[in-house]
């Protein structure tokens, strides 16, 4: 409250904070062409601007539920839960955190599994969470990547994991160090069997996950205009004292120095992944891509 | 302030100059001050014991940082015999921040594969502080290859800040680079042998740190992220580090405590800068005895224990 405001008699005070007009929420700006938008408009063309084509964050469960086929899905894994088995403590303790993260998200952790089908093509589906944490790697979501490779091996299938991450978790120090060495080695499984690992990079894909299992994809697939390296922006600024350039570390600077094999705007994931897999695994080509040209 | 020692080896320090005075008194002038001269020497020796005996997380910290201590350069001649450097990664070019090639270890060939920072302005700069890019880590891939190829044992050092946050790094894939070694290291066909003798860096450590046996020095860290970088994250002041260091548990005692660290190779007195030899003696035993406790396994046996050992790590919960 200002001084101005602690002048006025509370009975004529009106509320300065609560916002008037338009209530909260119903529109919001696009951060790639500032155009104003109806978010319901939005939700439905799944965080991407209909103006400029801007991919905005999604979160994790819209983006499994527009990934995956409405039938046949089922999460997996639900029962695994941090703990703070360092007691590690900074301005918060870590318990606090979780805690605060939980009730902000209704997740356990950062981490999201689900087995089902995309287009028809069945997959093993993994999706970080941003909202929690960051979508920083601990032991959780170490633990649940493992199980889900482990399961699409048990159902023969491909695995597709969406990233979106800080990194990795310092709340769990070297365990979440350990988690990329973790998480790289299980992959050698999925190769053993020869089935595919497909990686959708998403806005921002950093550090420890970034220099371990989504990099590792056999296909890397990017959506448009996400952040993803290994060091951030800022760290690299302080480094080399230089600005960086337009689009470093975007997915189009990363395709044009060959780190990535495509990138695929949103709504055209599902027909590609599942393209990539039949081909990989050798399938029938999925039900909508079979579909002569028009 | 003597720049040989750190902050809290200050006390040490003016001991020793103290010694150092007298010692050109006795020279000067013939007096025979010997028996106060040995009485320092013992009282230094037993201020640095009571020192060192209680250090913290952020004191083992600047040891592992401190400008004398050995780096790989340094124990490669006193570990083993005969090393012939191997340079490049064969697509881009060749770093300095990494040392490779390959030596005996007491008789026993080996392939040796480290970070390397450097000791006077000019071969810091060279060797871009231990620092490594896509190139170095690419270059440590080929030779671990090259070890599996033949059958030799690979003997990694790990001295690291992190991986090099630079934007011709970055172009070049740094990520990717760091990945790949972490998946090719989980299914290397011959034993990988551990060290951290300095500074673990973070992800860029770890490129070089999945092995069988894991070992560190006593006074060398290993962690997830600087103090000072978790500090100005965590706790919005650099300044904190110290407090960032001693929750990160960056020591080899509390890494072996929780599991996550095999071995620690204790340190002579007052840290390895204090006595290279005795240092890399220890070192060298050390690395004997875990390069014969893995050489005989079956690969077959080797592969199934490391990965075992890498699905552990970590604590959850299920319920």
């Amino acid at each position: 409250m200002s001084w101005l405001d602690k002048l006025i008699p509370s009975r004529i005070r009106t509320e300065s904070t609560g916002k008037r007009g338009v209530p909260e929420g119903l529109w919001v700006k696009c951060d790639g062409c500032d155009a104003v938008l109806y978010r319901e408009e939005l939700r439905r063309n799944l965080e991407v601007c209909p103006k400029c084509g801007h991919h905005m964050r999604i979160a994790v469960r819209a983006r499994l539920d527009a990934f995956l086929d409405p039938t046949g899905r089922e999460e997996l894994f639900t029962d695994i839960s941090p703990v703070d088995m360092l007691k590690f403590r900074d301005q918060k303790k870590y318990r606090d955190r979780i805690s605060a993260s939980q009730k902000k998200t209704g997740e356990k952790d950062a981490l999201v599994v689900m087995r089902g089908s995309t287009d028809g093509v069945p997959v093993i589906a993994a999706a970080f969470n941003f909202a929690f944490m960051g979508g920083s790697m601990g032991s959780v979501v170490g633990e649940k990547f493992v199980r889900a490779v482990e399961a699409a091996i048990q159902n023969r299938c491909a695995l597709v994991v969406f990233t979106a991450s800080g990194g990795a978790r310092m709340q769990e120090a070297l365990f979440s160090l350990m988690q990329m060495a973790k998480t790289s080695a299980a992959l050698t499984r999925l190769s053993k069997k020869q089935l595919p690992f497909i990686v959708v990079l998403t806005d921002p894909t950093m550090g420890g996950v970034s220099a371990s299992l989504a990099m590792l994809g056999d296909v890397q697939i990017a959506e448009p205009n996400a952040l993803i390296g290994f060091a951030g922006p800022r760290v690299i600024e302080q480094t080399v004292r230089e600005t960086l350039p337009e689009g470093f570390q975007r997915s189009e600077f990363l395709l044009e120095h060959g780190a990535i094999d495509m990138i695929v705007p949103r709504d055209e994931l599902p027909q590609t992944v599942a393209l990539l897999v039949a081909n990989l695994q050798k399938k029938d080509l999925p039900r909508e891509t079979n579909r002569a040209a028009p | 302030m003597n720049p040989n020692y750190l902050d809290f080896e200050q006390p040490i320090a003016e001991l020793e100059a103290k010694i150092r005075e007298l010692q050109l008194m006795d020279d000067d002038q013939g007096l025979d001050i010997d028996e106060e001269i040995e009485r320092l020497r013992n009282k230094s020796m037993d201020l640095t014991r009571s020192i060192f005996s209680n250090l913290g997380a952020w004191q083992v910290n600047q040891l592992a940082r401190h400008p004398q201590r050995p780096y790989l350069a340094d124990y490669l001649e006193r570990v083993f015999t005969d090393f012939r450097e191997l340079h490049g990664d064969r697509a881009f070019g060749d770093d300095p921040a990494i040392i490779g090639g390959m030596a005996r270890l007491d008789g026993l060939p080996v392939m040796v594969i480290g970070q390397q920072k450097g000791r006077d302005t000019k071969e810091k700069i060279r060797r871009n502080f231990g620092m490594p890019r896509p190139e170095g880590y690419r270059k440590a891939k080929r030779l671990m290859e090259l070890a599996e190829k033949f059958g030799l044992p690979v003997l990694t050092f790990i001295d690291t800040p992190g991986a090099y946050p630079g934007i011709d790094a970055e172009a070049r894939g740094q990520s990717e680079a760091i990945a790949r070694n972490l998946y090719v290291m989980a299914e290397l066909e011959t034993p990988i042998i551990v060290t951290v003798i300095g500074e673990g860096g973070s992800g860029g450590a770890l490129a070089i740190g999945v092995g069988d046996h894991v070992m560190m020095l006593q006074y060398s860290t290993y962690s997830v992220i600087s103090p000072e970088g978790c500090a100005s994250i965590l706790y919005k002041s650099a300044a904190k580090a110290p407090e960032a260091a001693e929750s990160l548990g960056i020591t080899a005692g509390r890494l072996k405590e929780l599991g996550l660290v095999d071995e620690v190779i204790p340190e002579p007195c007052g840290g390895a800068h204090r006595d290279v030899p005795a240092m890399a003696s220890s070192l060298k035993a050390s690395l004997k005895k875990a390069v014969l406790a893995q050489i005989d396994r079956p690969t077959q046996a080797l592969l199934e224990r490391r990965y075992e050992r890498l699905m552990s790590y970590g604590e959850y919960t299920e319920r």
